[in-house]
Formats: C-alpha cells, sequence, structure tokens
C-alpha cells in the first residue's frame, strides 16, 4: 500500500498546522476585521461594528508616524550594535575557546535562567543614579554632571541590544562554527594577508548567520515595548507601546489592529527586501 | 625583506628542523634537501610527521629549531601568504561561496593580477573541466574537486606545490587515474611538487624520489626502485611492499660476496647491499623473487630446503604461498601464472631458490615488525 506513505507527511504536518490554525491564523482574521471597525453610535466605550472603515489605517499612520520611526531607527540601531558586539564574540567561541567552548555557550544562553522583564527592570537600576554606570561616567567626563541614562533612547537601545545579544550570537556562533578551518588556512596559502581572508572567506560564508541573526534580533526588536516601557519616557515611544496603550488603556481596538497589521507588512516588506539584496538563497 | 620571499625560486632545503608539541617531537632533527623541478614524496604511516613537515613549508607551522630555505632566501618565519608556494590541501577545502572560476582565481587576484581570465581558462583547460568555470564547488564530484584544487594552486606558478593526501578522499580507481594525470602535470608545467601519502603505491607510481619517514626521521631517501630493491631498514623493507626477514650470521667472504648462514643453510650476498654493522644480519628477499621447486629438483643461484606449502592463494596473475620452514618461520612467495605449471598443494615438500644478487642486508638488531602494523591501505586520514 502506497497510499499511507504519502499521507505520512501530512499526518505529521497536522498538530502544527492544527495548533497555528487555532492559535494563529483564527486571531489573525479576527484581528483583521477588527482594524476596519469603528464605534458604534451611541454605544459604550469599546462597543464597535464592522463597516470596511479602511481609513483606520490611514488615520492610526498618520497619528504615530514618529512611533513608527522610531521603532525601525531603535531597531535598526540595536540590531548593528548586537552584531558588533555578538560578531567578535561567536568568533572568539567558535575559533579560539578550545575546551572552554560550551561553558561559554551557556554563558550566552544563561540570560534566559531569568525572565525578560526582571533583566529589564534590572537595567534601570544600572543605569540609574545609584548605579554605577552613571557615576563612572561622569567621573571620566564623558556625560555631563547632570546628564542621567534613565529615560533616554540611550537606555532603550542598550537595553534592547543586551536583550536581544544572544539571538545574534548563536546563529553567527553556529555558522561561523560550521566553517572549515582548512578554507582559511587555504587563503592564507593563495597569498590573502590575515585581514583579506577575513574578508573574502570568513565574512562571506558566515553571511547565512549574519542574515540570521539580524532578522532574529530586528523583527522581534522593531515590535517591542517592553525596554521603551521601563527604561525609556513618553518621548522615546514606540510602536510597541503605541499598540499595547490603544489596546489596554483607551479600548480603542480598530486603531490597535490597524496598527499591529501596518507593522506586520512593514516589517515584512523590510525584511524581504533585506534578504533579496543578502542575496542568502546562493549561499550554501 | 618578505617582498623577496615570494620571488624566491630554487631547491628547498630543511636544516635541522624539529618540531615539539610538548614533550612530543613530531618532526625530529630533519635535514632534506628537494631538487627543484623534482617530483618529491613524504612517505610514511600516519604520526610520521610528514603532514608537519609540509605544514612547516607552507608557513602554516614554525618549526621550534631549524631553518628552511628556498634557493638563497631563509623563509623559516615567513608569513604563508609571502611564500611563493601553494598547497593541494586534503579534502580540497575550495572557497564554498565562490564558483569554480573564482576559487581559481582567487591567488592571482590577492597579488594584485587584474586581467585573470586568460590564466584561469588555461589551467582549468589543463586539468580539462573548461564547462565548469561557473559552478559552485558542491556541484562537483570528488574527483572534479580535486582537479578544481589543483588548478587554483598551480595557476599561481608556485616554486613550489605541496600536495596533502591529495588523493585520500577519492575511490581507488579514479586514485589510480589520477596519479598518472598528476605526474603528467607535473611534467607538462615543470614545477616542484612536494607530495604527502600514506600509500606506498602512489608515492612509487608517481615519485622520482621518496623520502620514508617514521617518527619524525627520514629512514631512507631515494627513488623508488631504489627503495624496493635495497631497503636500508625494516621499516622500509615491510612498508614498502613486502620483505622475508631472516635471521642469519655473516660467515665469510667470497669476493664481492659474503656468505652468510641462515639456520645452518648458507647462502651469498653482495657485500655492498648487507646494511649490517657486525656479524649479525637479516637476509632480506622480496616475495616475489623467490622460486619454489619440488624438492630433489637441481636449481641455481642460493637454495633452502627443507620447506613444507602451509597455504595457497591463487589470485590470478600470481600464485602467494607461504612456506613453513624448518626453523619456524613462515615465508611468503609469490609465483607468476605464466609457466603452465600447476601450482604446488598445500602439504608439498619444497625447497626455495632465488638470484643472490636481489637479497638485502639489515643490521641483526633490527625489529623486523617495524612497518608492518600500519596496513597503509586501511589508513584513510591521520
Amino acid at each position: 500500500m502506497s497510499f499511507p506513505k504519502v499521507r505520512t507527511p501530512y499526518l505529521l504536518l497536522l498538530p502544527g498546522f492544527a495548533f497555528l490554525f487555532t492559535f494563529f491564523i483564527l486571531p489573525i482574521i479576527n484581528l483583521a476585521q477588527t482594524s476596519t471597525q469603528t464605534p458604534i453610535v451611541g454605544g459604550d466605550t469599546g462597543e464597535y461594528e464592522q463597516t470596511l472603515a479602511f481609513g483606520n489605517y490611514i488615520q492610526a499612520f498618520v497619528e504615530n508616524k514618529e512611533q513608527f520611526g522610531r521603532s525601525f531607527l531603535y531597531a535598526s540601531l540595536a540590531t548593528i550594535f548586537a552584531l558588533a558586539i555578538a560578531y567578535p564574540l561567536a568568533y572568539a567561541i567558535a575559533f579560539k575557546s578550545g575546551k572552554f567552548k560550551n561553558i561559554l555557550l551557556v554563558l550566552v544562553v544563561a540570560p534566559f535562567f531569568t525572565s525578560f522583564l526582571l533583566r529589564t527592570i534590572a537595567w534601570k537600576q544600572i543605569l540609574g543614579e545609584e548605579g554605577f554606570v552613571v557615576p563612572g561616567l561622569r567621573s571620566l567626563h564623558i556625560i555631563g554632571q547632570q546628564t542621567t541614562l534613565t529615560s533616554t533612547s540611550v537606555a532603550v537601545v542598550a537595553g534592547m541590544t543586551y536583550n536581544f545579544l544572544p539571538f545574534m550570537t548563536l546563529p553567527l556562533y553556529a555558522s561561523l562554527e560550521r566553517i572549515d578551518p582548512r578554507t582559511i588556512e587555504a587563503a592564507g596559502d593563495l597569498y590573502a594577508n590575515g585581514i583579506t581572508a577575513f574578508r573574502r572567506v570568513t565574512v562571506p560564508l558566515s553571511l547565512p548567520g549574519v542574515v540570521a541573526g539580524t532578522l532574529l534580533t530586528f523583527i522581534p526588536a522593531a515590535g517591542d515595548y517592553v525596554n521603551a516601557a521601563i527604561l525609556g519616557s513618553p518621548n522615546t515611544k514606540m510602536i510597541g507601546n503605541v499598540i499595547e496603550s490603544r489596546y489596554f488603556k483607551i479600548v480603542d481596538y480598530p486603531a490597535a489592529a490597524a496598527l499591529s497589521f501596518t507593522l506586520m507588512a512593514a516589517i515584512l516588506i523590510l525584511v524581504t527586501l533585506y534578504i533579496r539584496k543578502a542575496g542568502t538563497e546562493e549561499l550554501v | 625583506m618578505s617582498s623577496d620571499a615570494i620571488s624566491a625560486r630554487g631547491d628547498l632545503r630543511l636544516t635541522r628542523i624539529t618540531k615539539s608539541y610538548g614533550d612530543f617531537k613530531a618532526v625530529d632533527d630533519l635535514t632534506l634537501t628537494i631538487p627543484k623541478g623534482s617530483f618529491f614524496a613524504l612517505l610514511g604511516p600516519s604520526g610520521c610527521g610528514k603532514t608537519t613537515t609540509l605544514r612547516m613549508v607552507a608557513g602554516l607551522e614554525e618549526p621550534t629549531v631549524g631553518s628552511i630555505h628556498l634557493g638563497d632566501t631563509d623563509i623559516t618565519t615567513t608569513r604563508p601568504y609571502q611564500r611563493p608556494i601553494n598547497t593541494v590541501f586534503q579534502n580540497y577545502a575550495l572557497f564554498p561561496h565562490l564558483t569554480i572560476f573564482e576559487n581559481i582565481a582567487f591567488g592571482l587576484r590577492r597579488r594584485g593580477i587584474k586581467d585573470v581570465k586568460e590564466q584561469v581558462d588555461k589551467v582549468l583547460n589543463l586539468v580539462e573541466l573548461p564547462h565548469l568555470a561557473e559552478r559552485k564547488p558542491t556541484q562537483l564530484s570528488g574527483g572534479q574537486q580535486q582537479r578544481i584544487a589543483l588548478a587554483r594552486a598551480i595557476v599561481n606558478r608556485p616554486a613550489l606545490l605541496l600536495l596533502d593526501e591529495p588523493l585520500g578522499a577519492l575511490d581507488l580507481k579514479l586514485r589510480r587515474q589520477m596519479q598518472i594525470e598528476l605526474k603528467w602535470i607535473q611534467r607538462e608545467v615543470g614545477l616542484t611538487f612536494v607530495h604527502v601519502t600514506h600509500d606506498q603505491e602512489e608515492a612509487m607510481t608517481m615519485a622520482d624520489t621518496i623520502a620514508v619517514m617514521n617518527e619524525g626521521k627520514i629512514e631512507q631517501m631515494g627513488s623508488p626502485a631504489d627503495l624496493y630493491d635495497n631497503p636500508e631498514t625494516a621499516f622500509v623493507a615491510n612498508f614498502l611492499g613486502q620483505s622475508n626477514l631472516i635471521k642469519g650470521k655473516i660467515d665469510g667472504n667470497d669476493g664481492d660476496n659474503l656468505i652468510v648462514d641462515l639456520f645452518g643453510q648458507k647462502i651469498s650476498m653482495p657485500k655492498k647491499r648487507s646494511h649490517a654493522v657486525d656479524t649479525s644480519l637479516y637476509a632480506g628477499i622480496r616475495p616475489e623473487k623467490f622460486r619454489i621447486s619440488l624438492l630433489g629438483t637441481a636449481v641455481k643461484g642460493n637454495t633452502l630446503t627443507g620447506g613444507r606449502i602451509e597455504d595457497v592463494s591463487y589470485i590470478g596473475v600470481s600464485t602467494q604461498y607461504v612456506v613453513a620452514m624448518p626453523w619456524g618461520q613462515e615465508l611468503m612467495v609469490f609465483e607468476q601464472n605464466d609457466d603452465g605449471v600447476p601450482p604446488f598443494d598445500k602439504g608439498d615438500e619444497v625447497l626455495i631458490s632465488w638470484e643472490p644478487s636481489f637479497t638485502f642486508g639489515l643490521r641483526g638488531d633490527e625489529d623486523i615488525d617495524a612497518g608492518t602494523e600500519v596496513n597503509p591501505e586501511e589508513l584513510e586520514e591521520q
């Protein structure tokens, strides 16, 4: 009987598909419906009816242009900083750590043993007046005597960089570790000095890790609201914070839904352009 | 200073090279000259120091003691990218992200050569794969990757081309074919090739000169025929082909020959083929040099009587016999199946004879099992 064999892959897909359908597809449809609703005339707060008001999207976007821009700016900065920190780290773990490799990898994921929220609150302490960072930077005259770090964009970007660092480090490590060290030796053998060998062989071969790491950092960072809520101020509000307040505080479900969709679409477009540009499909 | 190294040409000279890792000496006081234009093989079992030697020549390792010269230029501490030396790596180490064309052009581009197309096309034709220029390495078979690795190295016309077990990953048939091709390409391009291998047949097929290495030292160096016909040590006698080593005592002189007593039977051998230092020696005879005759037959040359056929294996071109001798030793004999005489049977009482000039003599204090415990065919990688 060949029938069961043909059906096996579908049977294996079924649990995942059922789960995604229930908890992703249905809510997305529901969200899409909500995004074009308007308040019922004479109804209570939070009572809406479907009127196919696509103007909600334009209105939501126009009202929150600044927060959108900020979200993508902060997410980009956090991604760049995380890449700058994670690449040397992953490189050292992959090529130079010897017997300490496993310990270092455990240390990279160690932050996951504590909650995301707790760690972000801890950053508030670290960057606060009582912490050692601000007095330290002041005594070195890197920041002025009156300057604070909490409730600033610096704190938000720093928090995001920190929180997403493991997501950048692990894929980078995985792709660097896969590089056959003999290809790097071969580059040296073929008249490439250390820097050229790194630029021409190591970097291109680690590109899949760079793409994976930047996506895993940028996508959640663009939608993040925890860092901005805990480490920022009203001036550092990101689009995640707007959606959260529209939904829970103002009870403006349609606007929250429209913003969510706009954010998703924007991320999708950016990511597609990025992958096209990086040309990962050509990489081995 | 370093820019001089890149244009250095001439013989490669290793002078008293030692490479230690802690207490372990991978290469031990090695001195070696490889003449320009030769096809030179470093042959030995895994762990004998041959790959370490190659890596020091390439600049991937630095000797603990000693110096390396190329012509008159000292390159002992020159960085790999400043040496006019290229390597064909074991498992090839092609760049997976670059096309075959760009893999081959890599070395040329690093030296600032802009117009690479003509040279790349030329070597692609030499290795007979011009149609694969735009492919990626993973789309090629093992044999094709091997040729590209070779092309990527020779396109640079280095003073020295190093080949690190270049055929180790290929199957037997392809390996045989590539051995002949490599030899042909070496003559064609006229570069010095230094080839590292554990496969004695590969070394003998390709190289003009072979250095047999064991435990970080060179056991013997010479042409394939020299090494095979007149090994100086038990290790060489056993590592290159098979040998029968029979314990004996030098019992006098007869002109240019020595009279040797082998368990009471006298044989003779040329004096100049003996490497013994006193009267004790091992007489060595290759299995195919022996002739077997039934007891009572009149034969010429050296003769040993009292043998009994212990085992017979018919393998087509030849028949291999194990002959038990009265002193308890079993001798290997390979007889060509070219005389129409039916093979001997197990249990036949025979005598063994051979041409005295085929005998070689080893020191009596040698370990006669040296070099036998490693089977080169079974060692794929170190």
